[in-house]
């Protein structure tokens, strides 16, 4: 059984270097899923991942396959969607997700057009979007630094942020850490979303920043105990995806966002905290 | 109403410039090909008499290629659509209808024998296909029953013999177009031809000076099936026929143990697809990278494979390059 788990890390470095790369993206992209669902932004990952692809594709069309133009292309681009949004969401009348509708679609039609007027046909989705297999010192480096950073930065504003999910008035009458501390979050997204992308591919980053955290949802009520548990699941979906990709010979980006759906939905049918077969069952009476 | 006028306006338009489109059709025979290879073809076939737009230009992937409207107006002006068949194009007949193209389309691999091999081994089986005539669109096998899949291989151009039997193909449809310029159409195909027997000789020749030992390599999607079959050389690649799928790790994993128990020699790049997974396996095993080679693209004019035969002479002289040393 250990050995199962054990031998295709140790026969393989590709496997070992997978590993750490999909851990240090557990690590950092989770709890960031957790405060999107709570800001109910759940799907700005999936939007973010195509207003990247303009800035993404400038970086390789003037440097060519540079992990480190791709993604710093890739990282204005998303943000400055993001900004505009939210600037947008505040000086007018449209919501966040509307004016963040608005500038991804736009971001996206740039990025098609940027791609196609090079006149190359190579699948620019796929040569900016990297694969778990495939990762080199470079994107180990990069998905590392950017999941410490995004822990680090988390510490700092953990408190306004928070405060900001649940009672955004507040923070904003109490003190004046409201911008700031939106704008840091947006960065720590838009970061993770760019690495998850240049390392591990589109469907990897967005579903591991979002899965476990709405499954963690089922389990746990507090911040805390939410980000604990997403992490722990986005570990445990990493690593038997790996494997699952290792012995059941299917791809192994989607293996691993599978399992997270798995986790996710047993997480709804079994959780303690508003699962489906929990709130089926008799309830006890509120005791005084 | 303004509505309608002004709808009624864009269409007269539209119907205009397609028209106007058409209409400057001079008199060279206008022709499209779908990928950069069969467009050089059809270019040393039809010479002067011919006007010849590929669809899928230098470099670039006809597995995921996505027409624009500017490609169907090409095709739509077009007298001959030349494509590859086998499965290759899978968009072609998509386009083909959406276009409104009234011409005549020429399947350039018409009477090649189709290599298949099954997806669960990742080898070339060199049976021919149960049915010739239906490779259009089997050749994904997505809708096939048997456990272990039989995909037709496209890539039928990589053997020379076959770039023979592409070329007849092209001469019959370009008579059948044009009829005035069959001996033109003819003497070049001869010409053509000739050219095509000589570099077949010295491609076996090279080849054959291999040493046994050195004879397996590794490229990324397995578009040397037919040059293997023919030449003599094993391939093994990570993805399917196709550029489309994606490697599971225990693809990864069976190759890279493959690398070390065979100890093949070396790994080659190819210049439409994302090198980062062979780079991987190169770091890996210790197996060289021995140059890209240009498997379902032309480069660019400038480039060193700007047509067929040059294509040819570029691939194996890397080949030989990094087998023989």
């Amino acid at each position: 059984m250990i050995d199962t788990v054990v031998s295709p890390f140790i026969e393989f470095s590709f496997m070992r270097r997978a590993l750490v790369g999909c851990l240090a993206l557990s690590l950092g992209a989770p709890p960031i899923g957790v405060f999107l669902m709570l800001r109910r932004m759940s799907l700005m990952g999936d939007a973010m991942s195509h207003a990247i692809l303009p800035g993404a594709a400038i970086g390789y069309l003037l440097a060519g396959l540079s992990l480190f133009a791709m993604s710093l292309g890739g990282f204005a681009a998303g943000l400055a969607v993001a900004l505009a949004a939210g600037l947008v969401a505040r000086s007018t009348v449209l919501r966040e997700d509307a004016s963040l509708a608005a500038f991804y679609l736009v971001s996206l039609a740039l990025g098609v057009l940027i791609v196609s007027v090079r006149g190359s046909n190579i699948d620019l989705l796929h040569v900016l979007f990297g694969t778990v297999l495939a990762l080199d010192d470079a994107a180990l480096i990069l998905v590392a630094a950017i999941a410490t950073v995004s822990l680090a930065v988390l510490a700092v504003i953990y408190r306004p942020l928070v405060l900001e999910c649940f009672d955004p008035q507040f923070l904003r009458s109490a003190s004046n850490l409201s911008s700031p501390t939106h704008l840091l979050f947006l960065v720590l997204v838009v970061l993770n979303l760019v690495a998850g992308f240049q390392a591990l591919g589109t469907l990897m980053a967005v579903g591991i920043m979002l899965l476990p955290a709405i499954a963690a949802r089922f389990w746990a009520e507090d911040v805390s105990g939410l980000i604990v548990i997403a992490v722990l699941i986005a570990f445990v979906s990493s690593l038997s995806g790996l494997l699952l990709s290792y012995y059941a010979n299917v791809p192994t980006g989607p293996a691993i966002i599978l399992l997270c759906g798995v986790f996710y939905l047993l997480s709804m049918l079994l959780g303690v905290r508003g699962g489906l077969i929990y709130r089926l069952l008799p309830r006890k009476h509120l005791e005084a | 109403m303004k509505y309608r006028l002004v709808m009624q306006i864009g269409l007269a338009l539209a119907v205009l410039v397609g028209l106007s489109g058409g209409a400057d059709a001079a008199d060279k025979v206008k022709t499209v090909a779908s990928f950069s290879i069969l467009g050089d073809m059809v270019r040393q076939v039809g010479g002067d008499r011919v006007e010849v737009v590929t669809l899928v230009g230098p470099d670039g992937d006809a597995h995921v290629f996505s027409p624009t409207p500017a490609d169907a107006k090409t095709l739509a002006g077009a007298e001959i659509f030349f494509v590859n068949g086998l499965g290759f194009e899978g968009w072609m007949e998509r386009l083909e209808k959406s276009s409104g193209f009234q011409g005549k389309t020429v399947v350039a691999s018409q009477g090649v024998k189709p290599l298949t091999m099954s997806e669960e081994e990742g080898h070339h089986h060199g049976e021919e296909a149960k049915d010739e005539h239906e490779h259009e669109d089997h050749a994904k096998g997505e809708d096939h029953d048997d456990e272990a899949e039989e995909v037709t291989d496209p890539h039928a151009w990589q053997d020379l013999a076959n770039g023979k039997i592409y070329v007849a193909n092209i001469r019959d449809g370009l008579i059948a177009a044009d009829p005035d310029g069959k001996a033109i159409y003819e003497a070049n195909a001869v010409t053509y031809l000739d050219a095509i027997a000589k570099e077949e000789e010295a491609v076996k020749q090279a080849l054959a000076a291999l040493p046994e030992a050195r004879r397996k390599i590794i490229t990324s999607h397995d578009a040397f099936g037919y040059f293997g079959a023919a030449y003599g050389l094993e391939i093994v690649a990570p993805e399917g026929v196709s550029t489309e799928s994606e490697a599971s790790a225990q693809d990864v994993a069976k190759i890279i143990r493959q690398i070390k128990a065979e100890k093949i020699p070396a790994v080659f790049l190819e210049n439409v697809t994302d090198h980062r997974l062979l780079d991987q396996i190169a770091r890996e095993t210790g197996a060289k990278i021995g140059g890209t080679l240009y498997s379902d693209a032309l480069s660019g004019p400038d480039g060193p494979a700007p047509t067929y035969l040059d294509m040819f002479r570029h691939n194996v002289g890397t080949l030989t390059a990094a087998l023989s040393s």
